[in-house]
């Protein structure tokens, strides 16, 4: 690309051409106040008016979002004229904003509430109608509240580019006009998946999680046994919630904290994700030996088996039939742990704490309770669990770093650990496998070549014992449905699928903390692309430190079938274990 | 969802195929659908996002915004009250409101017996004629609040002599 010249505030720049002017401008060291501070392309360009600069050349004030630079252009951001600009432009999108800030969990991470502190929007100079509120509580998974929607299509946007199913969209028209599934349905109602895709993106309140941390709460005060489980992806972005750089594993700490959070019993899912490649393991070498449904895919994220009951209903005989580790695990806790201890299981609580909120809704499925004891009781994200150890009062980064209990369940494998990251439960199943099928465990642990942080497909082939194991990855759903329309048209060569719902699969999950650059002015300025990979070598560098690193030689697994459940698809595993799924319509009738 | 009988399917995907090679089909195909039944219900949307790979909420999206297109059915008479800036500095809205008073029901519904739609039109070009009112494509000119009754009297008699006849 050619460079040209620019001044920006009178002094002289060189950039690259083709670029809008907030592009060039943060090259040259310039953060014109706007709402743009997410991925390009993921909004209503130009729609909110918050960025506008001046530039010679152009007719009044340009957003600066979408006006390209051009040679010999001088912009002023600071001129009066501009400043007052953007300060109205912000201010008449609060004229039409629900303003009950403290009550909103979106505070502290609200780009609205930051671009109005900046630009110093401090009175409501235009008041007036308010459009009127749609809100949305139905669905376990996220809640819709359009009284705080700004309506800058980011979560329109990113419904259809991650999942391809175009959920959400602007109704109506003018003032009236409102964000929502169509037909101003529930998402419970709706084909939504309830990944929580949108709500990663939300720059303000208007899309969140459904906050279940009253339940544990109320558990808490009913003197229920409350045990935590925490998903492995958990680990690799809770610390940006305290200001850790993006990336950095906080396992031990936050141990710490639910264990100060009163919890009687802190386990990792790990354990769970163990249990869950010894069955679906043997569920895979036994459709291969069997002649049975192939390719066999896996069933751990919720979100995922959602949009196979949605669109692919003919194809539910090739998903695994092992529930997800958390599920499993809650199943172990209210049978062979509540045996051990002598506990009734309905005085258990299970909460799981994940990086996603599909969990939420997962957890409320028929088919994952046992004789109608729910196998997990509440689920809280991420976010939900930094706000629990805010509220606390607990400093996180002073806590020491603490150990999981381990009495008799909870151990786990570096082979659990990866399940956090797309590509990882098919690694931690060919480890397995590969021992399985040769009796010996592979030389060299880890297999590199389905490794991946990011959406898209990857396929391998593994040749292992003689037999050619061929596997293929996908993470998003736009990516998934090129292997299941392959598999529907019976071209597809694989034995096993891994399918993760969210891009780049759990570290990416729609539980997870926001990433947004300008709350983050530490980290480099390409974090937004490189946020999932850091996350991901968290796991790997966990991974690596395990002295066990194949599920199979987890002791406390071992135990758990020798003294339980007999062998991996026994009769007991599949009562615990092991669930079923059924077709569903998208729109449903109400 | 309700489901459509199968004649209703295959004429929606007949609608759809005539704009397979479009870059951008959906206003045609929707206005052909509008045209053809008189409403574009959700289920219907569902096929044209099959066919399109438009996605239900876009569609609905683009109904909703069109007052062209309409999501319940309209009545056999759809009477369009101009309320653009001409027609109302000129008392479009006391027509409008004759109408609603009359007809027991609000702009943008349709009676109970399926026989009269009220719509609130924005301008129909007819700036001339103001206040416009515009039923079935027959245009009715300077419209007052005191003629609004006879005008709806002329269609239920007409009702009457086709149920005689």
């Amino acid at each position: 690309m050619a460079k040209i010249n620019i001044k920006i505030e009178g002094i002289s720049y060189q950039v690259e051409e083709g670029l809008t002017i907030l592009e060039a401008a943060k090259e040259c060291g310039y953060e014109i106040p706007s709402l743009c501070t997410f991925n390009h392309g993921e909004c209503n360009a130009g729609s909110c008016r918050v960025c506008l600069v001046e530039a010679t050349g152009a007719r009044g004030l340009v957003a600066s979002c979408v006006y390209p630079i051009s040679d010999g252009m001088e912009v002023t951001i600071s001129s009066p004229k501009a400043v007052e600009a953007r300060r109205n432009s912000v201010e008449l999108l609060l004229s039409d904003h629900n303003q009950n800030c403290q009550q909103c969990d979106k505070n502290g991470k609200c780009e609205l509430l930051r671009v109005a502190s900046i630009t110093g929007s401090r009175e409501l100079k235009f008041s007036g109608a308010h459009s009127e509120a749609h809100i949305d509580t139905l669905a376990p998974g996220l809640v819709r509240d359009t009284s705080k929607c700004i309506l800058c299509g980011r979560c329109i946007a990113r419904c259809e580019n991650a999942q391809g199913i175009g959920i959400l969209g602007f109704e109506n028209r003018g003032f009236d006009t409102f964000l929502s599934p169509a037909g101003d349905r529930s998402f419970a109602d709706s084909p939504c998946i309830q990944c929580g895709q949108c709500v990663n993106v939300c720059p303000t309140g208007a899309l969140m999680e459904h906050s279940e941390i009253d339940k544990v709460d109320e558990a808490f005060k009913a003197g229920k046994h409350v045990i935590v489980q925490a998903a492995p992806a958990v680990r690799a972005a809770l610390g940006e919630e305290f200001d850790y750089p993006i990336g950095t594993p906080v396992t031990g700490k936050m141990i710490a904290a639910l264990r100060r959070l009163g919890f009687e019993k802190v386990y990792d899912v790990n354990f769970g994700a163990d249990l869950t490649i010894m069955e679906e393991g043997t569920e895979l070498l036994g459709r291969i030996n069997n002649n049975g449904v192939l390719p066999m895919i896996t069933s751990c994220s919720p979100g995922w088996v959602n949009y196979a009951e949605y669109n692919y209903g003919d194809l539910l005989p090739h998903l695994s039939s092992c529930k997800s580790p958390h599920q499993m695990q809650g199943a172990i806790i209210k049978s062979y742990w509540a045996e051990q201890k002598g506990i009734d299981p309905k005085d258990i609580f299970v909460v799981s704490v994940m990086p996603c909120i599909a969990k939420k809704f997962e957890k409320e499925r028929d088919q994952e309770k046992v004789n109608g004891i729910p196998d997990v009781d509440a689920v809280i994200t991420t976010r939900e669990l930094a706000r629990m150890i805010k509220r606390a009062g607990i400093v996180f980064n002073r806590l020491p770093d603490e150990e999981w209990d381990q009495d008799i369940m909870g151990d786990y494998s570096g082979a659990g650990v990866i399940f956090g990251v797309t590509g990882g439960v098919m690694e931690a199943a060919l480890r397995t496998v590969y021992y399985k099928l040769t009796g010996e465990e592979k030389d060299e642990i880890t297999f590199t070549e389905v490794r991946g942080h990011d959406a898209g497909i990857r396929e391998a082939s593994i040749n292992i014992a003689g037999k050619k194991i061929n596997v293929a990855i996908a993470s998003g759903m736009r990516s998934a449905k090129i292997l299941l329309d392959d598999i529907r048209d019976g071209k597809s060569k694989y034995h096993f699928i891994e399918i993760m719902g969210c891009p780049g699969g759990c570290i990416n999950g729609g539980g997870q903390p926001y990433v947004r650059s300008c709350f983050l002015p530490n980290e480099e300025p390409d974090i937004m692309e490189t946020y999932k990979e850091k996350r991901a070598q968290a796991l790997y560098k966990e991974d690596e430190g395990r002295p066990i690193r194949q599920s199979h030689n987890n002791p406390q697994i071992i135990e758990l079938y020798d003294k339980f459940l007999e062998e991996p698809n026994s009769h007991k595993a599949h009562e615990l274990l092991h669930t079923t799924y059924a077709a569903r319509e998208g729109f449903n009738e109400i | 969802m309700g489901k459509l009988n199968a004649a209703a399917v295959a004429k929606i995907d007949e609608i759809c195929a005539r704009y397979k090679d479009e870059k951008t089909p959906l206003m045609m195909i929707l206005s052909d659908i509008q045209n053809e039944y008189g409403y574009i219900p959700l289920e219907v949307q569902e096929i044209v996002s099959k066919h399109t790979g438009i996605s239900v909420a876009e569609i609905y999206g683009v109904v909703t915004f069109y007052s062209f297109f309409s999501l319940t059915p309209k009545g056999k008479y759809v009477i369009g009250c101009c309320l653009g800036t001409a027609c109302y500095v000129k008392g479009a809205q006391q027509v409008i409101d004759r109408f609603s008073e009359l007809l027991h029901i609000k702009p943008g519904e349709t009676t109970d017996d399926g026989m009269f739609t009220l719509d609130a039109l924005r301008c129909i070009g007819a700036c001339g004629i103001a206040p416009a009112v515009s039923i079935n494509g027959k245009v009715y000119p300077k419209m007052t609040v005191s003629q609004v009754n006879e005008v709806i009297a002329s269609y239920l008699i007409n009702e009457e002599k086709e149920v005689t006849a």
